[in-house]
């Protein structure tokens, strides 16, 4: 007998005495949303403010974002292909393969959110969208440019869409730690700046 | 904020060896965290007990039905591509991963923060086999350079502070004493990207697997996990056969419960969903993906009155409310698992090794905390606490009493003056006193249900001498 099989065996006879099993309980996953974080505006207002409650930087053109970038001194960057011609004129020299070797040059990474959670503050990166993970997570700051539409309002609906792609990640605010006395610090591995870029 | 030795276990014994510096760390930050957990939950829900009560049935239903969703969550990771192994213990465990590093000609792994990785004493495993094993997460990356224990679950290095990481830094030539936590941060970037991209496997645990779905939840704050999964190749995950939780929408109710619990966070910077090998087209990421499925004890648990213990997420609430653990810290309990959690579960996963931590159990006040107003799954952790307790005493009284006359350590000790008043002399006499032992069945059925106020020592004594000397 396999292993597996024996375990199987050892579930199957531990349970065999249960003489009545506990069901799946009948729940609302509206239950489980944050009402506090839910209310209060659009779904757009919304994100907007609990983005920025996890720090998160929030710019809804290339001006605004010329100017964050400027105030980060970011001068080079690793972009989506698909990105190219919307990022010109922001002062970043680009590439658009990420080159691990020379993985502390870049000074920025720009992808495409597949995503937003406003009650949460969070935005979902696909691995199917997002060409490569390291550009995403190695610079310093990372640039998400996220189309209005697909900001969700709640955890739940969240998770009812995370579909079949093989990684998806729910990024809220920046890379961070507490381990050192509980002092909170920012960008331990990933990003130490995280910026949504909101587009139509 | 002063230490109180509590009651007679080698757990609160440890108390005494506890210095102020780490006590002081570890009372405060359990107790912010207690704050926090409770000030979140009341914020953002109507009625917290019942989200509870929700999460832990989920847990109870999925653990009475295992026998139908381990092979369903077998068969879901199998068809998004995933590769599944099953070991019955840690050295199977051992074994099965260090063959899919060999056979693959891994000899460098970045790890993320997994307790049952901790549980199976990988990283000593492939050390000896000439496999280096880096821990990524902060903090367990200390505890590693350190060559310690974690001291939690959640927070592993909570019982240290800025000095004495900056100097484990400079020991370990991460640059001169700097005692900055930005810094120590900084240089812990720095030193761990050239880990990463030199790695050839990322070792993870799962929080969370769902059966339905065949999907691996991860949760971290560091961005470790997500580099540990974007540079190598290779991806193997340990996971316990109780990890596996029914269905995608089942993850609202837990991730809500287990962040909010573990670090007062709404919640966490990382989540991942992972199903597989990485997509076609991505760049980055592991190709292969191998989930081990650890038995090691769970399913003779599950055949027991202490099946509950298998609902726990690992979030280390039950630590940080317990008065024990506060004044003792996580080493007192000579296990991977402290605290409320490790007292139950510690023992029980030892099998037949029960009577070493069968003392764990009495380092309790039975205050009722940590399943009663902590346990985001509801676990009745102080009824699995008494419970245990009666089974020490019925399984293992007689190694305690062991060449001793049937009165056993009581008589021992109540028959020798110089024990007793050296018991005394240490101040703590009725604390140490095993009273487990002692030999009037009503008492002893009474102390296995509680414990007596602290004993402040001598005070009889005293006035019996003075009274004679008049
Ligand atoms: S027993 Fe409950 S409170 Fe303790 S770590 Fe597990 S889930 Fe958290």
């Amino acid at each position: 007998m396999s292993t597996q099989e024996a375990i199987f065996e050892k579930v199957k006879r531990a349970l065999a005495m249960t003489r009545e099993r506990t069901a799946y309980p009948v729940y609302d996953s509206a239950d489980f949303v944050s009402k506090p974080h839910t209310t209060g505006g659009t779904v757009e207002e919304i994100f907007r403010k609990n983005f920025a409650a996890v720090k998160g930087v929030i710019v809804s053109d290339a001006e605004e974002l010329r100017a964050v970038l400027a105030g980060h001194g970011v001068k080079k960057g690793c972009c989506d292909a698909a990105l190219t011609v919307m990022l010109q004129g922001l002062g970043v020299e680009w590439e658009t393969s990420f080159d691990r070797a020379r993985l502390d040059e870049y000074d920025l990474g720009a992808t495409i959110a597949s995503g937003a959670i406003a009650e949460t503050g969070s935005l979902i990166l696909r691995d199917r969208a997002t060409p490569d993970r390291l550009a995403a997570l190695a610079p310093w700051v990372h640039v998400a440019v996220l189309r209005r539409a697909d900001i969700v309002l709640t955890l739940p609906e969240a998770l009812a869409r995370l579909g079949d792609d093989p990684y998806t990640l729910f990024v809220t605010g920046p890379s961070k730690t507490a381990d050192v006395e509980g002092i909170l610090i920012e960008g331990v591995h990933g990003p130490g700046v995280q910026i949504a870029w909101l587009v139509d | 904020m002063n230490k109180v030795p509590c009651f007679g276990q080698p757990v609160d014994k440890f108390v005494a060896t506890v210095s102020d510096e780490v006590y002081h760390s570890v009372h405060s930050a359990s107790a912010i965290k207690s704050d926090k957990r409770r000030e979140l939950l009341a914020r953002d829900f109507p009625d917290p007990r019942r989200l509870r009560e929700i999460a832990g049935q989920i847990k109870r239903h999925t653990l009475d039905s295992l026998d139908k969703y381990l092979p369903l969550a077998v068969a879901s990771l199998e068809r998004n591509g995933a590769k599944v192994h099953f070991a019955a213990d840690g050295d199977e465990a051992r074994r099965v991963i260090h063959q899919i590093l060999q056979e693959r000609g891994a000899r460098k792994i970045v790890k993320s923060k997994s307790m049952v990785t901790e549980e199976i004493h990988l990283n000593d495993y492939l050390a000896e086999r000439g496999i280096e094993a880096i821990e990524t997460d902060l903090g367990e990356f200390i505890v590693q350079i350190d060559g310690d224990q974690p001291s939690h679950i959640v927070t592993p290095i909570v019982h240290k502070n800025r000095r004495q990481i900056a100097e484990s830094f400079e020991r370990h030539g991460l640059g001169a004493y700097n005692d900055d936590p930005e810094t120590i941060t900084r240089r812990a970037r720095k030193f761990m990207r050239d880990k990463y991209l030199a790695a050839d496997a990322g070792i993870t645990g799962a929080n969370f697997v769902v059966a339905e779905t065949g999907r691996l939840v991860l949760v971290t704050n560091e961005g470790n996990s997500r580099f540990s999964l974007a540079a190598p190749r290779l991806h193997i995950a340990l996971v316990g056969i109780e990890k596996i939780v029914p269905a995608d929408r089942d993850l609202a109710v837990f991730l809500n419960l287990l962040v909010r619990s573990a670090t007062g966070q709404q919640f966490t910077a990382y989540t991942e969903f992972i199903t597989g090998p990485r997509a076609d087209g991505q760049r980055s990421g592991p190709s292969e993906t191998h989930v081990v499925f650890l038995d090691n004890g769970r399913s003779e648990i599950l055949a027991t009155e202490y099946r509950d213990i298998l609902r726990c997420i690992r979030c280390g609430a039950c630590l940080n409310i317990c008065p024990v653990y506060r004044q003792a810290s996580g080493h007192a309990y000579r296990s991977v698992y402290p605290g409320p959690i490790g007292a139950v579960l510690s023992p029980l996963l030892a099998g037949g090794d029960f009577a070493r931590l069968a003392d764990l159990p009495k380092a309790c006040s039975v205050c009722g905390a940590c399943g009663g107003d902590a346990c985001p799954v509801c676990i009745p952790l102080s009824d699995l606490l008494l419970r245990l307790r009666d089974k020490a005493k019925r399984e293992h009284a007689s190694l305690s009493a062991r060449g001793v006359p049937p009165m056993g350590g009581f008589a021992e000790l109540a028959a020798r003056p110089v024990l007793w008043r050296g018991a005394l002399s240490a101040g703590r006499a009725l604390n140490y006193f095993p009273l487990d032992l002692a030999p009037v069945p009503p008492l002893s059925r009474w102390t296995a249900a509680r414990t007596l106020p602290e004993f402040r020592g001598g005070e009889f004594r005293r006035w019996w001498k003075k009274r004679h000397h008049e």
